[in-house]
């Protein structure tokens, strides 16, 4: 038995790097230290055996060659690919992935689309006032969730990061520290609260405006209940807000997924700078998959765009609600996809999987999920952060390195997507000649 | 209230089961955790579902069967199914020009069944027709 000190979860936007791990027979045996999602992603489910390309409606197994052959052909023969996902592997695979891309023409967009898609919009339109994680645990005496359960998405956080982890200027934990929860439900982060506001569905830009108004002084235009939430409440949370000397606003799918999003966080955004006209505050998306903000970096430094970048004409074009993958979908304009490290089978609305069923879909992937139903080939992975090493990016933008802690026959996400790239180039150069 | 018949609105998120299972989601742990939909008990009695009893939940862009749970801290009227592929089933694609979705805040139907909850490589199947 060997025992794996400081070992980095792939799991959720966290990448805790606090994780004990007991290694036998080239297996996971015990893990220390990481929440329960972490805990079972760590200790393993079962993987999709091998290669495989579907034939008259079945999966035949075959070998990574003939697979990788296959992908390629496909997508060299595509006029309108999507290469979607990228966010539970590493930057060093989504940096491929990118050169693939524009190798093809292809739209290349990434889970924030159906996630914090909203949320880069609003940064892009008004900024972002924020810091890092490790802030946040050594300052924070005000730590706010909206449309966020930690408890049940990112359950360390809380422990690690904010509400009760104890910091530099935060010895004593959550003794001396506030929690307000906004959510629809009361879910197991709102038990936790100093406050609880309980939300209407759907209220979240009116219940910003009536706190941006409160915090510049302007009691009298807010009426007695917005959004659900009695007057006197939110004065409470104002009050709070201006008695705090480090606050943090983390907000989750609770506002990016519901009507007005990235206008949501616009608002969010502007509520934070209001509160700066009394003390520090900072605001901070739960990022969900634990490399989507690093898929996000690295489309960034090589396309300028963060996601839903369109490359077939030649240069990047960014016009998200037009190129997203559900957009596409939506308009059946696609005509191949491929997916990796991400699983569009469970996560994309109905109306979307019906046009890729229709259409040649390439799955890439270390575990048989709704998606592995209707691709046409499979090809199995290593688990990045347990079989293979690479970059990601935590949800604050901190880069963090994946650890390897056991040998796989598998191939990494990289070199499966270099094997394809050089495919599809040599393809087009036969077509060339 | 919930009626029958009547609009409710739907919501979909995460659960510590499905984070669990999200490499997992063959699983009979995923389907008990993820083919459900969460109410309150004054609405569960209203609608006259026991625990664990079938629903189906309609929108204009989809309809599934789920088993219905009771959760404490659901407003009336709201109804929650965890993120996956029964919640999607009722999704639409329409993004508003912002390329998300919208997962939350669904006007849906629900209403009481003797149908059965398709598996997931059923409910898949459904999208091949």
């Amino acid at each position: 038995m060997v025992e794996i000190t400081d070992v980095v979860c792939s799991l959720c936007g966290c990448v805790c790097d606090d994780i004990v791990v007991e290694v036998e027979d080239n297996k996971v045996t015990k893990v220390k230290g990481a929440c329960a999602v972490g805990k079972s992603k760590l200790m393993g489910h079962g993987r999709i055996e091998s290669p495989a390309i579907r034939e008259n409606g079945e999966l035949r197994d075959c070998s990574y060659d003939e697979a990788i052959k296959e992908a390629a052909e496909i997508l060299a023969a595509a006029r309108r690919p999507l290469l979607y996902g990228w966010s539970s592997t590493v930057c060093e695979a989504d940096k491929v992935g990118i050169e693939l891309a524009e190798e093809i023409g292809a739209v290349i967009d990434n889970t924030a689309s159906v996630c914090h898609g909203p949320s880069v919009l609003a940064i892009q339109d008004v900024g972002l006032p924020s810091c890092t994680l490790g802030e946040v645990k050594n300052r924070a005496d005000l730590v706010i969730y909206w449309g966020a359960n930690p408890a049940a998405a990112h359950a360390n956080h809380m422990k690690r990061y904010s509400y009760i982890s104890k910091g530099y200027w935060t010895e004593e934990g959550k003794k001396n520290k506030k929690l307000i929860v906004v959510d629809v439900r009361k879910t197991a982060t709102a038990k936790m609260a100093d406050v609880f506001l309980q939300i209407e569905q759907g209220k979240d830009y009116l219940v910003f405006s009536a706190l941006r108004a409160l915090l510049y002084g302007y009691e009298d235009v807010v009426p007695e209940v917005v959004g659900g939430i009695p007057k006197k409440d939110l004065l409470e949370t104002v009050k709070m807000m201006k008695e705090a000397k480090f606050g943090i606003i983390f907000f989750g799918m609770g506002v990016t997924h519901t009507r007005g999003r990235h206008n949501n966080i616009v608002n969010a955004i502007q509520t934070t700078r209001a509160a700066h006209t009394h003390t520090k505050f900072n605001i901070m998306p739960m990022r969900g998959h634990y490399n989507v903000a690093g898929i996000n970096q690295v489309c960034t430094w090589e396309t300028g765009y963060p996601f839903a970048v369109d490359l077939s004409r030649g240069y990047a074009w960014y016009n998200p609600g037009e190129q997203s993958a559900t957009d596409l979908l939506i308009r059946r304009e696609c005509d191949a996809a491929l997916f990796i490290a991400s699983d569009p089978g469970a996560h994309f609305p109905g109306e979307s999987i019906r046009h890729l069923a229709k259409i040649p879909v390439i799955q890439i992937d270390p575990f048989p999920n709704p998606t592995t139903e209707f691709a046409n080939v499979v090809i199995p992975t290593a688990i990045s952060g347990i079989e293979a090493e690479g970059n990601v990016y935590r949800m604050d933008n901190i880069p963090i390195r994946l650890r390897k802690l056991v040998d796989t026959e598998y191939m990494a996400d990289e070199e499966i997507l270099e094997r394809i790239l050089e495919e599809v180039r040599a393809i087009k150069e036969k077509e060339g000649e | 209230m919930i009626k029958m018949g009547a609009k409710v609105n739907l919501i979909s998120g995460r659960t510590i089961v499905q984070g669990q299972n999200l490499d997992n989601k063959l699983s009979e742990e995923y389907f008990n955790e993820v083919a459900t939909c969460e109410l309150n008990k004054a609405d569960m009695e209203r609608l006259g579902v026991a625990a664990d009893g079938h629903v189906k939940v309609k929108t204009s862009f989809g309809e599934v069967v789920v088993k219905a749970k009771e959760k404490g801290g659901t407003p009336e009227g709201v109804v929650f199914i965890p993120m996956g592929p029964w919640a999607n089933a009722l999704v639409s694609g329409n993004t508003h020009g912002a390329g998300m979705p919208q997962y939350k805040g669904i006007d849906a139907e629900i209403e009481p069944t003797e149908e059965e909850v398709l598996r997931i490589k059923d409910l898949m199947k459904t999208y091949m027709e």
